[in-house]
This record gives C-alpha cells, sequence and structure tokens, in this order.
C-alpha cells in the first residue's frame, strides 16, 4: 500500500530522458546564441566563420571528450593541457628526426597514453584523489617539457602531415571531419558499450559500482588512458594546424576544456552528463568567444564571460535537476 | 516543607536524574514506548537490551540528542527540560560513546578542555599553562597519570576512554553513560577501568552502563534495567535475577509473525566453504559451510564481526589468510571475481552500497549483469529495458516504469531492486546483510518468499539478520558470532532466540 501512494507523490517521467532534455536545452541555447549573432554581425553567417568556429570548436572538443569520461567517473583529468604540450613537442621531434609523420602521430598519441596510464596508476592503485594527482602531473610533465625544448621551438612540418589541421576535403576543414567520427565513437562508446555503462554506474555511487561486481580500478584506469590518449589526438592536431611546436602551447588548453564539459551538462559529481553534451559546450564556448571577436569587444573580457557562462550552466543544471527529483 | 518530610521519613532517597513515560518514535517505528527510568546517586545502572531494544534511543534522548515525543524529566526531584545536549551537559549528564570524540592530533590537555579553554592576558590567546595544569588536576582525580601534552593519537584505545571520562569529569558530569567501554579493552585495561568506575562512585558520580556482558553486568551493577522493543520489560537488582532469567526478559516472543519457508528434506551439494578465515577487518578463524537448497543465518550483536564475514566472503574486505571455496574452487580477489563466480552480497546499506539512487531503476537492474547480457560488449537500452521489465513483474516490484529514478521507490522497492540485480546476473549464492531493514511487513514477507524460491530452484542464502525471530523461523541453520569469532553453531532444531543470545553474549 505504501509503495502505491508513494509512487502516485513521484513526478511523471517526461517523454524525454533526463540527459536528452539537459542536450536539447543546450543546443537551443547555442541557436539562440547564432540567433544573435547573426542579427549582430554580418560576418557571423559567412561559411568561412562558421568553418572557422567548428575547427576552433574541435580541438577543445578532442581534449574535453576524452576528459569528460573523468569527470563522469567523478575525478578531473587537470593535466590533459600539459599532457598536449609533452605529446606535440615529442611527436614533432620524432617527424623532424625520422621524416615520418605516421610514426610521429603514433609516439604523439603513445605519450598521451602513458601520461594517462600514469595518471591512472596513481589514482587507483595509489589512492591519490584525481584532483591532487593529475595536478601534480601537470607540473612534472610541464617540468619535463620545458627541459627537453630547453627553449627552442620546433618549426615547419611536411605539407601531408600539415593537411590535418588545415586541409580541407569537399570544402570542410579535415579537424571538423574528425570531430565527427570522435563525437560519434565517443557518444557510441559512452552510450553503447558495457564499459560506458560501468563508468557512469561508478560515477553515481562507486561504493555500489565495486559491490555490484564492476572491476572499478581496470574502469577507472581505462577512463584516464582514454583521457591521455585524446590529448595526444590533440596534440597532432594542434602541431599540424600550428606547423610548430613549443613547451608552453599547452598552458591555455586545459581550462576551457573543463569549462567545455561543464557546460555540456556533466557534473563534477559524477554519473551524469554525455560527450555530445560536451560537444555543444564547446561549441557554445567557441561561438561566444567568436562573436566578441566579431563585435571587436576587447579579449580581456573573454575569460570573464566564460566564468559567467560555466557559473549559469551548473546553477541551472542543478535547478533543473533538484526539480526533477 | 519537603524537607521536613524528608527528615521525619529517611526512607527512598530522591533519584539524581529520574524518566518517566518516555516515548520516541520513528517512521514506522517506535524506538521507546512508555520507558521509566532512575538513576541515583554513586550508582552503576546497567541498561540492558538485545539490538534494537531501544538502549541507544535512550541515551541519545538522555544527552540530548533526540528529543522525547513524550515523557518527563526530573533532576533531583524537580522537573526539567532535555531539549538539546548543552541541556544535558548543564544537568550533568556526559556520554562515553563506543567512537570517542576526540581530535586526534590535538594533545590530551587541549582535548579536555576544547572550546573552554582558560584565556590569556592578551585577549584570543589561551594561557596554555593554566590549561596543562587543569589538565593535570582533572587527571589527578581519575587516578590517570600521563604527561597532558601527550597527543591524543598516540593513545591506546583504553587511555583514549580515560581521556573521555577526565573531558566528562572537568564538565562537572555527574551521570556518565558508557556505551559497552569495555567492547575494545584488554581484560587488564578493563581492570583498571572498573576500578575507576568505583572511584568515581565513591565520589558519587552516577554510571549508566550499557552491556552485552553477563560477567560485567553482575560484576559492576547496582540495578539493571532490562529493555526489549523499545519498552522497559522490568528493573531488578543483581542479587535478585540469573543470568538465563536475564536472557528471558531480553528475549520476549512475538507470536504473531510468521514467515513461509519450506524446507527442504536434505540439503543439496556443498557450495562454500569458508576455512579458517581471518581478515584485517577484526574476524578470525571463521569456517562456514552453505549447501544448494539452504538458508544459513549469520547471528550475533551488532559489532560481532557477521558484516565482516560478509565483506571478505565477497572479496570486499582483504583476507589476511584462510580459505574460500566456492563451487568446488578456490576463490580470492575483489568483488567483481566473486561476482563472476556467482557469489551476490545484498549489502546491509542499500541507500548508500547498493544503489546508484539517481540512475533508474533498469540502470540499476542491469548494472551486475551486464557481462552476461551483453557478451559482445555492445550495450543495447531497449534490451536492457526489456530485462528490466521482466524482473520487475517478477518481483513484483512497484514503479511506473523501468525508466523511474530508482531513489524515488519505497525501501522494499529498493530492496527488490538490489536483489533484483543479483537475479539478472544469475548468481548462486546469495549473501543478505540485514535484508529485511526499515522494510514494512508486508514487503519483509514477500522478500522472504522470494528467498525461499531462490534456494528451492538450487541456490543457497546466507543471511545476516539482528531480528533473531527472523533467522528462527526461514534458516536451516545458523552460526552465532562473537567478536569476530564464530562462537558457535545452531541446527534448526537448536535454533531459538534463546539460544542465540546466549551464543552471542558474554559469559562469566
Amino acid at each position: 500500500m505504501t509503495d502505491i501512494t508513494k509512487d502516485a507523490i513521484a513526478p511523471p517521467r517526461s517523454f524525454l530522458s533526463q540527459d536528452a532534455l539537459q542536450v536539447f536545452y543546450r543546443l537551443l541555447a547555442a541557436l539562440l546564441i547564432c540567433a544573435v549573432l547573426a542579427v549582430l554581425s554580418d560576418s557571423f553567417l559567412s561559411l568561412g566563420n562558421i568553418l572557422n568556429v567548428l575547427r576552433q570548436a574541435s580541438l577543445t572538443f578532442f581534449i574535453a571528450s576524452g576528459l569528460t569520461l573523468v569527470v563522469l567517473t567523478a575525478g578531473l583529468d587537470l593535466s590533459v593541457g600539459a599532457n598536449v604540450a609533452l605529446s606535440a613537442c615529442i611527436a614533432g621531434t620524432v617527424i623532424h628526426k625520422t621524416g615520418s609523420p605516421a610514426l610521429g602521430i603514433l609516439v604523439g598519441l603513445a605519450c598521451g597514453g602513458i601520461v594517462g596510464l600514469l595518471n591512472g596508476v596513481m589514482v587507483t592503485a595509489l589512492r591519490i584523489p584525481s584532483f591532487i594527482a593529475t595536478y601534480g602531473m601537470l607540473w612534472v610533465l610541464n617540468g619535463l617539457t620545458y627541459w627537453y625544448m630547453a627553449g627552442e621551438t620546433l618549426h615547419g612540418f611536411p605539407a601531408g602531415f600539415r593537411q590535418i589541421g588545415s586541409g580541407y576535403l569537399f570544402g570542410l576543414p579535415i579537424p571538423v571531419y574528425l570531430l565527427l567520427v570522435f563525437l560519434g565513437i565517443g557518444t557510441a562508446f559512452a552510450q553503447r558499450t558495457v564499459w560506458g555503462q560501468e563508468i557512469y554506474a561508478i560515477g553515481a555511487n562507486p561504493v555500489a559500482a565495486r559491490l555490484s561486481g564492476i572491476p572499478v580500478a581496470r574502469r577507472l584506469l581505462l577512463v584516464y588512458v582514454v583521457s591521455g590518449t585524446m590529448a595526444g589526438l590533440a596534440s597532432i592536431i594542434f602541431l599540424s594546424r600550428l606547423n610548430s611546436a613549443e613547451a608552453d602551447i599547452g598552458e591555455s588548453l586545459t581550462l576551457p576544456a573543463i569549462a567545455a564539459v561543464l557546460i555540456g551538462g556533466t557534473s563534477l559529481f559524477g554519473g551524469v552528463g554525455t560527450v555530445f553534451g560536451t560537444f555543444i559546450g564547446a561549441l557554445i564556448l567557441t561561438l561566444v568567444l567568436n562573436g566578441m571577436n566579431l563585435l571587436s569587444v576587447s579579449a580581456n573580457w573573454q575569460p570573464l564571460v566564460t566564468g559567467i557562462i560555466v557559473i549559469l550552466a551548473v546553477w541551472l543544471d542543478m535547478k533543473t535537476r533538484r526539480r526533477a527529483q | 516543607m519537603s524537607t521536613a518530610m524528608l527528615a521525619i521519613e529517611p526512607s527512598p532517597p530522591v533519584p539524581l536524574l529520574e524518566l518517566r513515560g518516555i516515548s520516541k518514535e520513528f517512521p514506522g517505528v517506535k524506538a521507546l514506548d512508555d520507558v521509566s527510568f532512575a538513576v541515583f546517586p554513586g550508582e552503576v545502572h546497567m541498561l540492558l537490551g538485545e539490538n534494537g531494544a531501544g538502549k541507544s534511543s535512550l541515551m541519545k534522548v538522555l544527552c540530548g540528542a533526540y528529543r522525547a515525543d513524550a515523557g518527563e524529566f526530573y533532576h533531583r526531584g524537580d522537573k526539567v527540560a532535555i531539549d538539546s545536549t548543552a541541556d544535558a551537559r548543564k544537568l550533568g549528564i556526559a556520554v562515553i560513546f563506543q567512537e570517542f570524540s576526540l581530535v586526534p592530533h590535538l594533545d590530551i590537555a587541549q582535548n579536555i578542555f576544547l572550546g573552554r579553554e582558560p584565556k590569556g592576558r592578551i585577549p584570543g590567546t589561551i594561557d596554555r599553562r593554566k590549561v596543562l595544569a587543569n589538565a593535570r588536576r582533572v587527571l589527578g582525580t581519575i587516578g590517570f597519570d600521563i604527561d597532558p601534552s601527550t597527543a591524543v593519537d598516540k593513545l591506546g584505545v583504553a587511555q583514549q576512554q580515560m581521556v573521555e571520562i577526565a573531558k566528562a569529569i572537568s564538565q562537572k558530569a555527574r551521570i556518565l553513560v558508557m556505551d559497552e567501554p569495555t567492547a575494545a579493552l584488554s581484560d587488564r585495561e578493563t581492570e583498571l577501568l572498573f576500578a575507576l568506575i568505583a572511584r568515581l562512585k565513591a565520589d558519587g558520580v552516577s554510571i549508566v552502563y550499557i552491556s552485552h556482558r553477563m560477567a560485567e553486568v553482575f560484576a559492576l551493577g547496582d540495578r539493571i534495567t532490562v529493555l526489549r522493543d523499545g519498552r522497559r520489560i522490568d528493573g531488578v537488582r543483581p542479587a535478585e535475577v540469573t543470568p538465563d532469567q536475564l536472557v528471558r526478559m531480553m528475549v520476549g516472543r512475538n507470536v504473531d509473525m510468521t514467515y513461509p519457508r519450506n524446507f527442504a528434506d536434505k540439503p543439496g551439494e556443498l557450495l562454500l566453504e569458508v576455512k579458517g578465515l581471518t581478515a584485517s577487518t577484526g574476524i578470525s578463524d571463521i569456517n562456514i559451510e552453505v549447501r544448494r537448497g539452504e538458508i544459513v543465518g549469520l547471528c550475533g550483536l551488532v559489532g560481532s564481526g557477521r558484516s565482516e564475514v560478509a565483506r571478505a566472503i565477497f572479496g570486499a574486505d582483504a583476507v589476511t589468510s584462510g580459505e574460500i571455496i566456492f563451487d568446488g574452487k578456490a576463490i580470492s580477489g575483489e568483488p567483481d571475481l566473486a561476482a563472476r563466480r556467482g557469489i551476490a552480497l545484498i549489502p546491509e546499506s542499500r541507500k548508500s552500497e547498493g544503489l546508484a539512487l539517481l540512475r533508474s531503476v533498469s540502470d540499476n537492474l542491469v548494472v551486475s549483469a551486464l557481462r552476461k547480457l551483453f557478451p559482445s560488449g555492445l550495450f543495447d537500452q531497449r534490451s536492457a529495458q526489456r530485462t528490466s521489465e521482466g524482473l520487475i513483474r517478477q518481483l513484483r516490484i512497484a514503479t511506473p516504469s523501468a525508466r523511474q529514478t530508482v531513489g524515488l521507490l519505497s525501501g522494499g522497492n529498493q530492496q527488490k531492486v538490489v536483489i533484483g540485480k543479483w537475479l539478472a546476473a544469475g548468481s548462486k549464492l546469495f549473501i543478505f546483510d540485514e535484508p529485511t531493514r526499515g522494510i514494512d511487513i508486508g514487503a519483509k514477507s514477500e522478500i522472504f518468499a522470494l528467498i525461499d524460491r531462490l534456494v528451492a530452484e538450487g541456490a543457497a542464502a546466507l543471511m545476516i539478520s539482528s531480528e533473531q525471530i527472523e533467522i528462527c523461523h526461514v534458516c536451516d541453520r545458523a552460526y552465532v558470532m562473537r567478536e569476530g569469532r564464530i562462537a558457535g553453531h545452531l541446527t534448526r532444531s537448536e535454533l531459538t532466540e534463546e539460544n542465540i543470545v546466549r551464543l552471542g553474549m558474554h559469559h562469566a
């Protein structure tokens, strides 16, 4: 009897699931920003500008997509930016020394993945909170990169390699294709694999996940390796796009990636969020910056606006979620 | 007027503290029902009862942590109110909990006077010398010879307990409530504690002493109050009763409870064999056997190591020595291995350990069966939902849909979800840790019917419960634990509440 009355009070589930609803709101917000910018600026709707926005969003997205998985487990990876820098410098060196872009790409991905593995080992085997483990890793990687580069800049890569970051295929930048591919892979991994489901379960309640027979340590390891490998991928695209590598290229990457994850609706407490949401998050972030550029707003205002958007997005999420419960 | 009367009639002394008709209700449970209780100056008052009899609730009412729904308090004959811990402290009531409330990295003196430090000459400072001197004096009155600047985390359990007592005495406590104070003490330390209690008594301090050890009850007690199901059963003096009589008072009978159980004629093959299992969580040399078709009880007092045995078998806690043989093969490792082999744990705290409350019923139902349902590693939401809907029907889980957030279901239905996830996984051995806690009676018998059906189909169950009556009704046999060890084994015919309590308690 008590069951029936209790369930009668519970709010009915709407047609869309909570996750789908959250993504829907974000798409709406992104479209709204587009509409406003289209009215305010003539050049916003030009093909060149839109492709530029997508290309820029793709860089943030590559880093942020791996990070999304980490955040889904209620962890954080602060080392992604530093990882991009180290991986780019090492991959660049390999290409210079061997002349083989393929080998360079492999080494760059591997370097990112190994850093991720080390993060994962610190979090699982040594039980260091991910926030601290990856924060320490950030410094270690920065130190390694600065020592390795010794103030030098790597410059000039084969034309074929540079196509990855700046080339076009059927009128679309190649990074945009990569964006679509990894958006598909990331979404499928999170929603359509057993591992993805286990990652959500771990984030929602790590104790219950372990006592439900999920190999929590192995899945966490996986998540950090994926995050690191995605940073490795971002490093390759970065390298090919800029046609150069320096020790400090990673410093402005981590915080925007975290912003994209949060604006995208993934909860820092774990268990809630989507890779697609992160894509929209990266898009919103890029759109706002792009709009400010087009409207000639000083770049000094950009961090402030980013901060406000992050706080607003998380606050609205918490409000709607509380109402749902 | 009253003093004159007392002068003429020298009889009954006025209680230091008296509780009359105390009741305390929680949703679904009457924790205390019209309990009266008096403490006289300089006496040791033993409080006895099974798990859930109401001892903790009474203690919490006494120290102001709970507010009584009904009842009156009298302090030296004057009516008073205990609405907060501050009220209790003003009346001189202090509680020494089993979990001490000391700050580990502060020293003894700082802990004793925490928040009440004598002020230094400069505003905002503390007169450290005075703190130490005062601490030394308080420690002296209880006969504890130690340097008050020793850090508390360097002390053993017994010494920390002394610091707690010193802290209470420094706050001018006249009534000390002690919750199983000897539970973690060695024999020698226990003797020292008893000496201190005698000393406090001589100073007129009253002690309310909760114990599960018969020997202590008779060695220390001036008076005994027995609680059962939230009611005061009797108040006696140790000289008037025998240990057996006390056990009978604690147990009592609730006759109108029956649970469905079809006992098998003979048990099936051996499924679980635990040999000499020892773990750092405090259990040692555990030997248990469970056969297919059996429900085996694991009883004992709270804290006797029952849950720790369950966790060790499931791989949730590391095992230091011993063997676990499941279905003919040795098993050791993390819970994912145990789960894959066919062991299921339905943990005690279903909200924090059993469920992801914010996820859907469906997500929770399939979480342990993901590998089995999707051997290719590719997950299909629709197929998961179909499996869940089957389980929802089979277990009669009351939910509007498989997509409902599991945290919104009632306790009984949440418990069914926790059991359901192991049904989906095809488990063979179900370890239940307090499966009926916080569940209404209707859902209880449903859950027992479900367990009965499971074992009839060839599975087996190991069931921990503090409700001895449940164990007696549904179990084929039971092990009784005491202080981390198996204290005894009871066959079906020996399985009575008295026998469980007798084995679970300490005797002289």
